[in-house]
């Protein structure tokens, strides 16, 4: 059976749990980069401002805070899923729909041109992951 | 879209790839020396901090973290996040060379296949140009006017 988990959980908590965890994880990944093209190139900042000024660039940016308590967010519902599913199962599922879901969320809220070759890559690197952490 | 990548850019790619994947697996040296950690044995943590190979695999975690965040400052999430997959890649081949841990036929498919997905991506434009909104504005007032003129 593909759900196998340490205690008896039935498919639907499973999956429940999977999903918390990639849609965290693609709220966490979504925020950060918003903040970051608000923000602007790094490298610019940098130059301008110092190393200082461009860490306080960052870190005062309300929407990379957001960002960064979803990725905590996602690494604790982690933490909750591998302890009642199995992680060969928990880990590659979640990372995989991360990977999927981030291309939607990208294109719908950061208006990235996802064409054709980058949704094949999220494809392709979807299934690698799959199969890498089995 | 445009293409961006100076061969700086490129060094900040690789350093994606490299010190979460490096990283990653000095943790998991570490820990083995240190030894399983239980709720009742917390203190054990501050123990492994103490751990040069935790240390290490912590500061190359930071280090994966500033880069990753630079590179989201001038490149698209979908251009980033295979880079940040290839490091799946490295971490299977350090487990191999390092560790001498076998990879079976469907991890060696696993690595193709992520290969691939980044070989898609690689060449093209690494961020998508969004119009400045006084440009889109004045589009806007533009095409208004067009449509009153009719």
């Amino acid at each position: 059976m593909i759900y196998a988990s340490h205690i008896d959980v039935g498919p639907l908590e499973t999956w429940a749990t999977i999903i918390t965890v990639a849609v965290t994880a693609v709220a966490g990944d979504v925020l950060t980069a918003g903040a970051m093209r608000k923000i602007g190139d790094l490298d610019v900042i940098r130059a301008k401002s110092g190393l200082g000024g461009a860490i306080r660039a960052v870190v005062s940016s309300p929407m990379f805070l957001l960002g960064v308590l979803s990725m905590a967010a996602s690494f604790f519902s982690l933490l909750f899923t591998v302890s009642n599913v199995a992680v060969s199962l928990a880990a590659p599922a979640s990372a995989s729909l991360t990977f999927l879901g981030n291309a939607f969320a990208a294109k719908i809220f950061l208006k990235e041109n996802v064409d054709r070759r980058r949704w094949f890559a999220a494809l392709f690197v979807c299934a690698g992951v799959f199969l890498l952490a089995k | 879209m445009k293409h961006t990548l100076t061969p700086q850019r490129y060094l900040i790619l690789l350093a994606v790839m490299l010190t979460a994947s490096v990283g990653d697996t000095m943790l998991a040296h570490g820990m083995t020396q240190v030894g399983p950690v239980s709720m009742a044995h917390l203190g054990l943590l501050l123990h492994a901090m103490r751990n040069p190979w935790v240390v290490g695999g912590i500061l190359c975690l930071l280090g994966f973290f500033a880069s990753y965040l630079t590179a989201l400052s001038w490149a698209d999430l979908t251009f980033v996040l295979p880079s940040t997959a290839f490091g799946y890649v490295v971490v299977a081949f350090l487990a191999k060379y390092w560790q001498h841990e076998t990879i079976s036929l469907t991890r060696w498919a696993g690595i193709l296949l992520i290969v691939c997905g980044v070989g898609f991506v690689a060449n093209g434009p690494s961020l998508t140009e969004h119009p400045p909104a006084s440009d889109e504005a004045a589009s806007t007032d533009e095409s208004v006017a067009t449509g009153g003129a009719r």
